[in-house]
């Protein structure tokens, strides 16, 4: 059976020709639970958008990426737009910059439901309190009347998630979706998200530069830097005997902060 | 060994003008010479308010911020001089808090100038000490922030708030919007500071690892009070607040080898 996503050689380079991805090759099968792990500039996030079409003007693409059966690189609009939602779907770091401000919540989570189900009227509403109670967000019919700016950032998160599995897409593709959050609250985001995802079977590309929240979330695990694939493997193996120099550096640094908690031997 | 404190909050409230509800209540906390304090909690605890009060650029409601003993007085020339070449401080976003038009020396440079330290050669052999003491190359003097990584615009910023020698620096979230492995460069470099200069940091941040790394004593708030205090040890290491609890539980931890 052929992968979910299958990315080869691609490279992404900008306007002026510099490459910031280079030859990234990797795949993600249905189902599966992949993390892309990397610091500012190590070409993570825009990989991810690349999956989706969705690079920055003047930005081009090369290479191949097959989702779901579908060619993303030089595909037109009408296509993309076929396998967007669908296909995968996108949760960003700040949910801010991904709901409208002067629109209700409900209407945002109605449109891609009206758009790929042919719901409406009573339906519709119902399926939009449904995907805001998937996400346990106390009182769906409160929070489909608020504006984005009337919620917290935990809950605009959890909205921006509610928009993502609306059409019920086989790749959820998280890019540092708690970055912004409080510790307690990204805490609770991760439960859900894992859960949602167990539950339905659903395969994950997440994105972050912190090892512990991918860990978390996800088996296998593609470091990157510098717009190269440095190494790749089940996330507890890598953690534990990280092959390359540069992973070593990071879970090095990632244990030295941890180590300062367990030294009062407090945390469990 | 007790000295007494260089900065204190004695029971300061603060409310926004307008607004009944306090941001901050009836918090009291002193920060002693050697003894460098956390300020832990998530957004809206009211963390930033209280820095904000300790650096003078907020009055409390209620309450008094004393320095040295003495009673803040934001209007009292002579004391506030004093107050800035003690206090200085860093915030969270390296990219924001450099003026891009201006080169890295004249940066550095400001408390000098603005604290009548010291000018021409002296000054620039004071920042050239402050430059090297943050491991910054010595040509960095001549270049512009845009030239320079996160991690090492934050070395320029703790550069500028340790040129004049202060015996406190606060942080706000110093080292959160690094990467992990220049984030712990920086928590060394402020590590080292504290050890070879005898500064006395006092940090904001929800990040409860590089608080355990680098403050002595810790203080808990939730929505506007202090819940918990104490030194960092038991504080974290033996939480008494279920609020503190919850917050050492959330941290994301890296599996567990085996």
């Amino acid at each position: 059976m052929s992968a979910l996503l299958e990315v080869r050689d691609l490279t992404i380079r900008t306007g002026t020709g510099r490459a910031l991805v280079t030859g990234l090759t990797f795949s993600v099968a249905r189902g599966e639970r992949l993390g892309l792990i990397g610091e500012s500039g190590s070409g993570k996030s825009l990989t991810t958008l690349a999956v989706l079409g969705l690079l920055p003007d003047g930005m081009t693409a090369s290479g191949s990426v097959v989702l779901d059966g579908t060619q993303i690189i030089g595909a037109s609009e009408k296509t993309l737009a076929g396998v967007r939602g669908r296909g995968a779907a996108i949760v960003f770091q700040e949910p801010l910059t991904a709901l409208d401000p002067l629109m209700r919540v409900g209407r945002q989570i109605a449109e891609p439901l009206r758009r790929r189900r042919g719901v409406t009227g009573a339906a519709l509403r119902r399926a939009v309190a449904e995907a805001l109670e998937r996400v346990r967000l106390p009182d769906p019919a409160r929070i489909a009347r608020a504006f984005p700016h009337e919620l917290s950032g935990g809950q605009r998160q959890r909205v921006a998630l509610a928009m993502a599995l609306a059409c019920d897409p086989a790749l959820l593709i998280a890019d540092e979706p708690t970055t912004a959050l409080d510790v307690t609250v990204q805490a609770e985001m991760l439960d859900l998200v894992d859960t949602l995802v167990r539950e339905r079977d659903m395969a994950v590309a997440f994105v972050s530069h912190d090892l512990a929240v991918v860990a978390r979330v996800t088996d296998r695990v593609l470091v990157m830097k510098d717009g190269h694939a440095v190494e790749s493997g089940d996330v507890h193996e890598v953690v534990r005997a990280p092959r390359e120099a540069y992973t070593k550096a990071l879970v090095d640094s990632a244990r030295q902060l941890e180590s300062a908690l367990d030294s009062f031997g407090g945390a469990q | 060994m007790t000295s007494s404190p260089v900065l204190e909050l004695d029971s300061v409230s603060y409310a926004y003008r307008g607004s009944e509800a306090a941001v901050v209540a009836d918090i009291s906390l002193a920060v002693t010479a050697g003894q460098s304090l956390a300020l832990v909690g998530e957004s809206g605890a009211g963390k930033t308010t209280l820095l904000r009060m300790l650096l003078g650029l907020a009055r409390p409601t209620s309450g008094e911020v004393r320095f040295d003993g003495d009673a803040l007085r934001l209007r009292d020339r002579e004391q506030m001089r004093r107050f800035r070449r003690s206090v200085q401080c860093v915030f969270q976003d390296p990219y924001a808090s450099l003026d891009p038009r201006q080169q890295v020396r004249r940066i550095v440079g400001e408390p000098l100038r603005s604290l009548r330290i010291a000018s021409g050669a002296a000054a620039g052999d004071l920042v050239g000490r402050a430059l090297e003491r943050v491991g910054l190359p010595a040509d960095a003097a001549d270049r512009y922030p845009h030239e320079f990584s996160g991690g090492q615009r934050q070395r320029i910023a703790i550069a500028r708030a340790t040129v004049c020698d202060p015996r406190i620096l606060l942080a706000d979230e110093p080292v959160s919007a690094l990467d992990v492995t220049t984030r712990v460069k920086v928590v060394d470099l402020l590590a080292e500071l504290k050890e070879t200069t005898g500064l006395t940091v006092v940090m904001v941040s929800h990040d409860l690892s590089v608080v355990a790394a680098l403050c002595e004593h810790t203080a808990v708030l939730e929505r506007g009070r202090v819940v918990e205090s104490g030194a960092t040890r038991s504080v974290l290491g033996a939480p008494s607040h279920g609020y503190t609890r919850r917050l050492l539980s959330s941290v994301p931890r890296l599996p567990v080898g085996g």
